[in-house]
């Protein structure tokens, strides 16, 4: 399993790989449904491995990376699972990222290593972008700081042929407004100046302003003023944000990591509120995979005996405003979801 | 403060010198429009030079807020009553829930700095023709559409150059450059409220006064705790619609109303301003609700500034205030019977000088932020016609 700090299984995959890889990957986010064929669904694959811990606690890395593949296979093979064949693991890829791409991951950091993007996910991920071209160097992984990416467990890492990882603190938020609705924020120069694609790597969790964070919300981790924006459960806040171009055109994936999630007091790490969900949701619908992560949430108060978080009055409408005829952002009708189980 | 941060304890009061003045005014430059905030995505460096320091120094335990169950705070500071979970900031980004705990994270933590004219602020009966040593921190309380500092005011203070000055430090400097006055402004000083009540104190021990610009978005204890150590207060009034400060400000009416009315009882020497933006506050209805509303309140004697609008922020799209707008809302302020109404950001502008509500004599001649006549008498008369002119006019 790759790392930060040795990049040399990578380095070498990549430059084996190289040759064979197509150019002008990236298919369009589906989260456009004008754009979609009409009565379409958007997908989530939703991967799960009970025994991704092995018989410990620890994630297992190899179990980590098979999991990632069955649920990108499950998104790109139309609902059937295709045999994780390497080729078939470049072939899901290609449609992300080319060799000319400069990709930026988004992880979320903010609950310290209890409740973060892992590691070893991002570690696969950054794997596979190379087997299809991505230079390391081109790979950015990145959050709003630094300390908190390294509490989270992610190094520092800058310069030669490494995958990058920093935090907008290192760089900065563009001079410039971006507005949109009723956003007016400057963007993390790592998105704007650093990336042609977008994948977006958030965690599964409770959030007790917003309702829940997932995909939409964890782009307040790519602007300079998040704060501004919490007021009415962040609605239309997220959705608005969203809905910034130099966001909206860039995000190609979303990678839910839920191997660990939260059902109640979030947004900081509550052990006592946190379950071993063991799971990835994997979308090009932001919108679609947040609504699933919601009932995934909801499902599991439910199961604690626990209030809906409509019946606590804080249900995440921030959804459905993102789905909406003004932003048309994806689908949150359940009806037009297809939930790819795996 | 009661209670000191380790950092400063061990930290030597030492006057600022001119090397950490000009940093802090070269930081607030560009804090204030010059850009250039961070170093090209390239070479990534630390942002700024506060990076460097320990954010300890400028972390303290906030006052006004209260203790929730699993570990949140409900801060008590403004009306929006911030409920703030662990690892999280209240609306004004520089007040962080850390285990429980509330903090304010930009204490003694200078963005901004500059000796400006009192004018400027405005205050136009206060002290007349002095300078204030002015300062401001990152953060603030509301989000208004038309901000001219919205790079520091709406930023958090992890993004932007700052400098240490303790607030013994900022007294030095006010003193050091003839400053009777320490002025808190440009973003928000109701998010920096325990600085500003530790600087207020050193100053007055040190014989400099504190002057505060602010929205007034307060609750009421926290009002009379800290701005009770202001000598002059300068509040900007945005609008007088709930609907405009629930979609230009992003906040509410009624709490700044009850700060006027607070200020007044308190004795505070107070100066209005009201930003006249252009087809969103500048109706004949709002200006004579205004005026009514003042008079009434707070008395005739309160200055009023109606101040020129400029595209700024989020209200690009805005042409900037016409001038006989600014007349028309004078005018209908004079007609409801205020005695003190000015037309501001309009250089040359005969509405800027101080007039004797009674001889009708001018008193005050302002030429830009220059009071370059003051005929006022050390008794707060006019000198034509004895008439009292409220006001602090001389030292």
């Amino acid at each position: 399993m790759t790392d930060f700090r040795s990049q040399g299984r990578r380095n070498f995959l990549a430059q084996c790989l190289a040759g064979a890889v197509a150019f002008g990957a990236g298919s369009v986010l589906c989260a456009e449904p004008e754009h979609a064929t009409p009565g379409a669904k958007s997908t989530v694959a939703v991967a799960r491995d009970p025994t991704l811990r092995g018989t410990g606690t620890v994630i297992d890395p190899r179990r980590m990376e098979a999991l990632l593949d069955r649920a990108m296979q499950a998104l790109f093979g139309g609902g059937r699972l295709a045999a994780a064949s390497p080729e078939n693991t470049i072939a899901v890829w290609r449609r992300i990222a080319g060799p000319d791409d400069t990709v930026s991951m988004k992880v979320n950091t903010l609950g310290g290593r209890g409740i973060s993007t892992h590691v070893d996910l991002v570690a696969a991920v950054c794997d596979r972008l190379q087997r299809v071209g991505v230079h390391p160097a081109n790979i950015i992984v990145w959050d709003r700081d630094t300390e908190e990416m390294d509490r989270a467990g992610f190094r520092f890492a800058t310069g030669g042929d490494r995958v990058q990882c920093y935090g907008t603190d290192r760089v900065g938020y563009q001079d410039e407004l971006s507005a949109w609705g009723s956003v007016g924020s400057r963007l993390s120069r790592i998105l704007t100046r650093s990336s042609t694609v977008l994948i977006n790597l958030p965690v599964l969790k409770d959030h007790d302003g917003a309702g829940v964070t997932i995909a939409l919300k964890n782009m307040y981790g790519a602007i300079h003023n998040p704060n501004k924006y919490h007021p009415n459960g962040c609605d239309p806040y997220v959705a608005d944000l969203n809905m910034l171009p130099e966001i909206r055109s860039r995000m190609k994936l979303v990678i839910c990591d839920a191997t660990t999630a939260m059902y109640e007091g979030g947004p900081g790490f509550k052990p006592e509120h946190s379950w071993k969900a063991n799971s990835l949701l994997v979308s090009q619908d932001p919108v679609a995979l947040d609504y699933t992560g919601w009932q995934m949430i909801e499902r599991k108060r439910a199961e604690m005996g626990l209030k809906t978080l409509e019946g606590e009055q804080r249900a995440p409408h921030y959804i459905a405003t993102a789905a909406d005829g003004e932003h048309r952002l994806g689908r949150c009708d359940p009806s037009r979801i297809a939930v790819v189980e795996v | 403060m009661n209670s000191k941060s380790v950092a400063e304890e061990n930290l030597v009061d030492a006057p600022i010198d001119r090397r950490a003045f000009l940093l802090c005014a070269l930081a607030s430059g560009a804090a204030l429009g010059a850009g250039g905030l961070a170093a090209p995505a390239a070479a990534v460096p630390l942002a700024s030079g506060v990076e460097s320091r320990s954010d300890t120094q400028f972390t303290f335990e906030a006052r006004f807020y209260e203790k929730l169950a699993n570990r949140k705070i409900r801060c008590k500071l403004c009306p929006r009553e911030c409920i703030v979970g662990d690892k999280e900031r209240g609306y004004c980004g520089v007040r962080e829930n850390r285990d429980g705990v509330y903090y304010t994270l930009v204490h003694s933590r200078v963005c901004a700095a500059h000796i400006d004219p009192i004018e400027k602020k405005p205050l136009f009966h206060y002290l007349p023709g002095t300078t204030a040593f002015s300062i401001a921190t990152a953060g603030c309380n509301v989000n208004c559409k038309f901000c001219q500092n919205w790079d520091i005011s709406q930023s958090r203070p992890e993004e932007i150059p700052a400098e240490y000055i303790s607030p013994h430090q900022a007294a030095s400097v006010a003193l050091q450059y003839n400053c009777p006055t320490i002025a808190y402004t440009y973003s928000e000083p109701v998010v920096f409220a325990e600085y500003l009540m530790d600087t207020a104190d050193a100053g007055h021990t040190a014989g400099v006064r504190s002057i505060v610009v602010s929205n007034g978005y307060m609750q009421h204890d926290s009002l009379v705790e800290a701005y009770g150590k202001m000598d002059a207060v300068k509040i900007d009034l945005k609008a007088f619609t709930e609907s405009y400060y629930t979609k230009v400000v992003t906040g509410q009416l009624k709490p700044v109303l009850e700060t006027l009315v607070t200020l007044r009882k308190m004795g505070k020497w107070t100066e209005i301003v009201y930003l006249v933006v252009p087809t969103l506050n500048d109706d004949d209805v709002e200006f004579r609700g205004l005026a009514q509303w003042v008079k009434t309140n707070l008395g005739p004697d309160v200055p009023l500034h109606f101040t020129q609008f400029h595209p700024e922020y989020l209200l690009k799209n805005l042409p900037i205030t016409p001038v006989p707008t600014l007349e028309r809302a004078k005018a209908i302020a004079d007609a409801e019977g205020l005695h003190y109404v000015y037309i501001g950001n309009v250089p040359g502008h005969p509405a800027q000088n101080t007039y004797c509500p009674q001889c009708r004599k001018m008193l005050v001649e302002r030429v830009g932020f220059t009071a370059s006549q003051m005929l006022i008498r050390k008794d707060s008369t006019c000198p034509f016609c004895r008439h009292k002119i409220p006001g602090i006019w001389h030292a």
